[in-house]
């Protein structure tokens, strides 16, 4: 329930902090907080805030955007200049040249598209088969429900970490249909599915949705799929966002499993392509390879930014 | 679905007991209907039923079998506790298990202490919150190999930005990375520039649900600053505090990608050896996967204390 809330929360405090901007306007419409808004009226506490706000927005600006910008522009940097002491804040000649080496060299498209390729193909299986079990479990309530649900969720129970080797030793001979997937794509995509985690914020958002509106559904002569298609799926669209932003980001971050299982080079995501050929590029050329690895998640982020924080806060507070 | 719905024995259907002449002609519908309506159920199940089965399931189990054999020239042998008294009488064990610690000790002052501090002061402010709360979550959205070599760089003793800091202040170089005092501290360091975000939007997320009230009653009884954090912050915030302390610590004692990137896992003396990069080195560095899963069987018995308390205080939460 508690998540629930803070995921409207932004719409109905915007409505209230309108309403009190209008009868307030020195409080610029926020909840009260610590400090209390007399003591910021003072010309001391106005002071005080000022100079520890510009602090904080300087020290922030360095700490979590100086690297960005030391990474963008020691890409642009000569092989001499990045190594040398000290380092300079502002590459003294221009080398873009190390960005299309960083291309070619350690064939990033290559890596980039194998990662967008088992990005996405984890998000459409997370999506199929992770909406359809939730779906089944909040809605048509079968035999054994609660028993899988609780399985499911076990899941959670258990270190990711316990859990790579023997899975690993799954992959190598899937039992019953014998078969390798090492090297596949399979073996990023099908284990993804087994997000507990996810199957549970679905099924609590379907959970909310009423009654009712399925049986009206039932009523017309809709089936459970096209139900889900029809009615569940188009009411479930933030979630469903939620659920897909971090499918991807979550396949373009991972580092163990896929450099366990899948050595071949060419099959390999950026991460541990990079990583792998780290050591035998010079440093220039790597930073810009780390550049562009960067741009992708980057865009994703700045752009769904709003869904990624309201997944955020309702997914921590369940973890 | 919709047939059975819409059949006349609907409308008398026998409600418990009601028994009539048809009873035995619509039980057998009833139990048409139970059962066409769970085989629909179960179909929309078994996509992730199977994918959990077959990765998360199994290998769950297969962990527990693992801990207990012996594979040699490709013969498989029940090994019974030899496999644990051999890995705990491995002196990688304590040093794997000490670094761990010191990293978990390390990564919650600065993993759960600054996020809340950044927390507290973020949220007095009345401007730029957008701005600040997209920083701190960048480097999250961040590919692991991108910060780890941008930080591996920073740290370098000779052309790296931390010493040419460190100058700037009057202090002492410091050998960072390839010192066996210095080198976990600077894992922690990375690892904490790389996710503090998540936490920090958390705790926004819960100091924002504080009722201002609180702080007016707490002034009027004359309470500063300090108290009034002591008094009205810290315990309306303890249940989400309490969450995010366990689940820090689940997290930071499977440590794995961050020291593995930066000090080749190892570091110096194996100033850096987890307890997860010692599984993965007995299970793909030396093919010994019954130690590996002993290992694990260890970590697990030592997570699941933590697991089952977050549990606990997460279903609290939700009543």
């Amino acid at each position: 329930m508690a998540s629930n809330t803070l995921v409207s929360r932004p719409g109905s405090d915007a409505r209230k902090a309108g309403r009190r901007r209008a009868q307030r306007p020195a409080d610029l419409g926020r909840q009260r907080t610590l400090i209390s808004p007399a003591q910021l009226g003072r010309t001391r506490g106005k002071a005080v805030y000022w100079i520890v706000f510009a602090l904080v927005i300087l020290l922030f600006t360095v700490a979590f955007l100086g690297p960005l910008y030391w990474m963008v522009t020691g890409g642009l940097k000569a092989t001499q200049e990045v190594v040398q002491s000290p380092p300079t804040a502002f590459p003294s000649s221009i080398h873009t040249e190390n960005y299309s080496r960083a291309w070619t060299v350690m064939d990033l498209s290559r890596l980039l598209f194998n990662t967008l390729y088992y990005a996405f193909g984890a998000l459409a299986f997370q999506l199929v088969f992770d909406v359809a079990a939730a779906y089944s479990l909040s809605k048509l309530r079968p035999v054994f429900g609660k028993v899988i649900l609780g399985m499911m969720l076990a899941t959670l129970m258990i270190p990711a970490t316990v859990l790579v080797v023997p899975q690993y030793l799954t992959v190598l001979d899937v039992p019953i249909f014998q078969r390798n997937l090492l090297n596949s794509p399979w073996v990023i995509w099908l284990p993804s599915v087994t997000n507990a985690f996810n199957i549970f914020l679905l099924k609590r958002f379907f959970d909310s949705i009423p009654r009712e509106l399925l049986d009206a559904a039932a009523i017309d002569g809709a089936s459970p799929l096209r139900t889900l298609r029809s009615v569940v799926l188009p009411i479930s669209r933030p979630i469903l966002g939620v659920v897909s932003i971090f499918a991807v980001v979550g396949v373009w971050k991972d580092f163990l499993w896929p450099m366990l299982t899948l050595p071949d080079p060419s099959k390999q995501t950026l991460n541990v392509g990079i990583y792998s050929l780290a050591s035998g590029v010079p440093e220039n050329v790597l930073i810009a390879a780390l550049t562009i690895a960067s741009i992708p998640t980057l865009l994703i982020f700045l752009l769904f930014q709003r869904n990624i924080m309201s997944g955020l806060t309702a997914g921590g507070l369940k973890g | 679905m919709s047939a059975p719905t819409l059949s006349p024995s609907k409308a008398t259907r026998p409600r418990h007991g009601h028994a009539g002449p048809t009873r035995p002609n619509s039980a057998r519908e009833e139990f048409l209907r139970t059962l066409r309506r769970n085989i629909s159920a179960h179909g929309f199940l078994i996509g992730a039923v199977l994918c959990f089965s077959f990765f998360s399931w199994y290998p769950m189990v297969r962990e527990f079998i693992l801990a207990f054999q012996k594979t040699e020239n490709g013969k498989t042998t029940w090994a019974g506790w030899s496999n644990l008294s051999y890995v705990v009488n491995d002196p990688a064990f304590w040093q794997a298990w000490r670094n761990t610690l010191l990293f978990s000790a390390l990564a919650l002052v600065f993993g759960f202490a600054i996020p809340f501090v950044v927390a507290v002061v973020l949220n007095e402010f009345r401007h730029g919150q957008g701005y600040l709360r997209l920083l701190v979550y960048l480097p999250v959205m961040l590919p692991p190999v991108a910060s780890v070599l941008l930080f591996k760089y920073f740290y370098d003793p000779g052309y790296g930005l931390f010493n040419r800091i460190l100058e700037i202040f009057h202090l002492p170089a410091q050998q960072w990375l390839q010192d066996t005092d210095t080198a976990m501290l600077s894992v922690v360091i990375a690892a904490t520039w790389m996710n503090m975000g998540g936490a920090t939007l958390i705790y926004l997320a819960a100091l924002q649900g504080i009722p201002g009230e609180l702080y007016e009653a707490a002034e009027l009884d004359g309470a500063g600053l300090l108290r009034k954090i002591w008094h009205v912050t810290i315990p309306q915030t303890r249940l989400i505090l309490s969450l995010l302390l366990l689940m820090q610590i689940i997290a930071t004692m499977q440590v794995f990608t961050e020291p593995f990137l930066l000090t080749n896992g190892a570091g110096p003396e194996g100033s850096t050896t987890t307890v997860v990069y010692l599984i993965y080195q007995y299970a793909f560095n030396f093919n010994n996967y019954g130690s590996a899963a002993a290992l694990g069987l260890v970590l697990l018995v030592v997570l699941a204390g933590f697991s089952a308390v977050y549990v606990r205080l997460s279903r609290n939460s939700e009543d």
